[in-house]
C-alpha cells in the first residue's frame, strides 16, 4: 500500500514537471502559428528592420525596428541603473550590514518586489515624470529615461535577492582564509567573494533584465508611446510589450495587424527565452 | 625572550568562558602542539593568536598576547600586519576557487603591488617550499579545487609561505587527510620548522609526539600542563594528562 502511494506521488510529480514543459511548448506553437502567418504577406526583413510601425495605414506598415529599439533603450537604461545599485545593496546585505539591519533590508527588498507594477507606473507618472521634465527642460516627462528609472526600481528586488543568495552561499572558509592572510574586508569581498559568487551574480543580472524586458504596464504609462526611432534616452519611445498591450484589443482578428502583433510576441518570447537560458547557463556553470 | 607569550588570557563567547587564565610561552622555530579533548578550547586559543576570534559576535577577551614583545590586543594593533606575520592553516583545506597561481599570488597581491615577474618568482619559490612545484609547474592556471586534498593543503601552506609569516598556526591540518598524506605533511612540517615558529592543534596523539618539540595539554578551557613533548608524554606531571594520553578519555 505504501509502495503504491510512493509510486503514485512520484508519477504525479513527474506529470507536473512534464506539464510545465508542455505548456511552454504549446504557448510557443500558439504564438508561432499566428505569428508566422504574417510572413505570407510581409517579408521577415521588412518586419524586423522596417522603420515604420503604422499598422492602420493603407497598406499597413509593420516594421518593428522602432519598437525593438524602444525596448532596447529602456532595458539598457534600466540595467545600467539597477545593476550597480542592486549589486551594492546585495554586498551590503550579504557582507557588511550588522544582523538587524540585514533582516530589515531583506524584508524591505521583498516588500519592494511585492509592489504591483501599475502602482509603480502611477507613482512614476505623477512624481518621476515631472521631475525628469523639469530637470532636463523637456516638453514631456514621459520618456525612455522615466521608464528606465521605474523599471530599474522593479528589477532591483530580483537582482538583490538572487545576488545576495549567491554572496551568502560563498563558503565561510574562503572568507576566513583570505582574512587570515591579512587581506582587508574589502579586498576579501572583491577578490574572493565576488569571483566565487560570479555565476550567481551573472544569473541575477540576466533575470533582472528578463524582468525588465517583459514588463508592460509601467512602461506603457511612462514612456510616452511614440513609435519613432529613438535618438536619445530623453525622448518618448514605445516598447514591444506596450505595443501589444495597447493594440491587441482594437485589432481585427485575422488582419495583418493581428498577425503582426503575434509575430511581435514571438520576437519577445525568443528574446526572453534566450536571456533565461543564459542565466541558467551562468548558474550552472562549472569551474574549469 | 619567547616568540609568543600568552599572559592571563580569558575568553568569553557571550556568557560562556572558553579560555580560563591561560599562560603559555611559545619558543621560536619550534613546533608546539596543543592537545586535549574536543571542545576544550584548542582552536579558540589558536585563533586568539591572529585575532580571528574578532570575527565572531559577542566575543570578549582579556589578558595579553605578546608576539615579539608586543601585545597584539593593544588598541591600534594593525590586523593586516599581524595576520601577515601570524598565518593560519585550516582544518579543511580551503584554497580559493581561483587558479593555482592566483591562490599563491593572493597574499603578495593584497600586500603590495608586485610586477608579474616578481609574482612568478614568489609562486615558484612557495610551491618549491612545499614540494609541489615539480608536479604543478605546468598546471598553474588550473583551478586549485581540482587538486587532491593533500595537494590542496600543501597549496594552502604555500599560499601562506608566499606572505613570509613568522608564525604558522595549524588547526588540525591533517584531519581531512589519509595516513600517507598525513605523514607527508608531517615531513613538510619538520622542514618548515627551520624557518617558522609553528603551533599545531591535533587530536592525533602520535602526531603530537612525532612532530612537536613542546606540548600543551588543555582541558575545559584551562592549560593543564605544558612542557617538552618527551616529558609530557613519558612523565606527565598531572594525572589528567596521563589519563588523556593513555586514552582513558577524549
Ligand atoms: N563561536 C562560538 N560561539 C560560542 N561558543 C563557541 C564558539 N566557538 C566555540 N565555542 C565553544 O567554546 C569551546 C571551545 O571550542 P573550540 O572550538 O576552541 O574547541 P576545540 O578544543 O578546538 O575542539 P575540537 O577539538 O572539537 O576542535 C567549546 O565548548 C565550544 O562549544
Ligand atoms: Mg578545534
Amino acid at each position: 500500500m505504501r509502495r503504491f502511494k510512493e509510486f503514485l506521488i512520484e508519477k504525479i510529480i513527474l506529470l507536473n514537471g512534464f506539464a510545465c514543459i508542455l505548456f511552454v511548448i504549446l504557448i510557443f506553437f500558439f504564438l508561432a502559428k499566428d505569428g508566422l502567418t504574417l510572413f505570407k504577406t510581409v517579408s521577415p526583413w521588412h518586419f524586423l528592420f522596417g522603420t515604420l510601425w503604422n499598422p492602420l495605414a493603407e497598406p499597413p506598415q509593420v516594421g518593428i525596428l522602432p519598437l525593438f529599439l524602444g525596448s532596447l533603450i529602456v532595458t539598457l537604461g534600466a540595467t545600467v541603473i539597477s545593476v550597480p545599485l542592486g549589486m551594492a545593496c546585495a554586498i551590503f546585505i550579504g557582507e557588511i550590514a550588522p544582523r538587524w539591519i540585514r533582516e530589515l533590508l531583506k524584508a524591505g527588498v521583498e516588500l519592494l518586489a511585492a509592489i504591483p507594477s501599475i502602482v509603480i507606473g502611477f507613482i512614476g507618472m505623477t512624481m518621476l515624470g515631472p521631475i525628469v521634465k523639469n530637470l532636463f527642460h523637456l516638453p514631456t516627462g514621459l520618456t525612455a529615461l522615466t521608464g528606465s528609472l521605474a523599471l530599474a526600481f522593479m528589477a532591483i528586488p530580483t537582482i538583490v535577492s538572487i545576488m545576495e543568495d549567491a554572496i551568502s552561499s560563498v563558503p565561510r572558509s574562503y572568507k576566513e582564509g583570505s582574512l587570515a592572510l591579512g587581506a582587508t574586508h574589502w579586498q576579501t569581498i572583491h577578490r574572493v567573494i565576488i569571483p566565487a559568487a560570479s555565476s550567481g551574480i551573472v544569473a541575477a543580472v540576466m533575470l533582472g533584465i528578463g524582468r525588465v524586458i517583459g514588463e508592460t504596464m509601467a512602461v506603457m504609462m511612462l514612456t510616452g508611446n511614440a513609435s519613432v526611432l529613438p535618438k536619445t534616452i530623453l525622448e518618448p519611445v514605445r516598447t514591444m510589450t506596450a505595443t501589444i498591450a495597447a493594440e491587441m484589443g482594437e485589432t481585427v482578428r485575422g488582419s495583418e495587424h493581428y498577425f503582426a502583433l503575434f509575430a511581435l510576441g514571438l520576437v519577445l518570447f525568443v528574446i526572453t527565452f534566450f536571456i533565461n537560458l543564459a542565466a541558467d547557463a551562468a548558474l550552472h556553470q562549472k569551474q574549469k | 625572550m619567547s616568540k609568543i607569550d600568552i599572559q592571563n588570557l580569558d575568553l568569553f563567547y557571550g556568557p560562556f568562558q572558553a579560555l580560563i587564565n591561560v599562560n603559555l610561552a611559545i619558543e621560536e622555530k619550534m613546533i608546539t602542539a596543543l592537545i586535549g579533548p574536543s571542545g576544550c578550547g584548542k582552536s579558540t586559543l589558536l585563533r586568539c593568536l591572529n585575532r580571528m576570534n574578532d570575527l565572531i559576535d559577542g566575543v570578549k577577551i582579556t589578558g595579553k598576547v605578546l608576539i615579539d614583545g608586543e601585545n597584539i590586543y593593544e588598541n591600534g594593533t594593525d590586523l593586516v600586519m599581524l595576520r601577515k606575520k601570524v598565518g593560519m592553516v585550516f582544518q579543511r583545506p580551503n584554497p580559493f576557487p581561483l587558479s593555482i597561481f592566483d591562490n599563491i599570488a593572493y597574499g603578495p597581491r593584497t600586500h603590495g603591488n608586485m610586477n608579474q615577474a616578481e609574482l612568478e618568482d614568489i609562486v615558484e619559490k612557495s610551491l618549491r617550499h612545499v614540494e609541489l612545484w615539480d608536479i604543478l609547474k605546468d598546471k598553474l592556471d588550473y583551478s586549485a579545487l581540482n587538486l587532491s586534498l593533500e595537494q590542496q593543503q600543501r597549496l594552502c601552506i604555500a599560499r601562506l609561505v608566499a606572505v613570509t609569516p613568522d608564525v604558522m598556526l595549524m588547526d588540525e591540518p591533517c584531519s581531512a587527510l589519509d595516513p600517507v598524506a598525513t605523514s607527508k605533511i608531517e615531513e613538510l612540517m619538520a622542514e618548515l620548522k627551520k624557518h617558522y615558529t609553528i603551533l599545531i592543534v591535533t587530536h592525533n596523539m602520535q602526531q603530537a609526539a612525532r612532530v612537536s618539540d613542546r606540548t600543551g595539554f588543555m582541558l575545559l578551557g584551562k592549560l593543564m600542563e605544558y612542557g617538552e613533548t618527551r616529558q609530557v608524554f613519558t612523565t606527565p606531571k598531572e594525572i589528567k594528562t596521563e589519563e588523556y594520553i593513555t586514552g582513558r578519555y577524549g
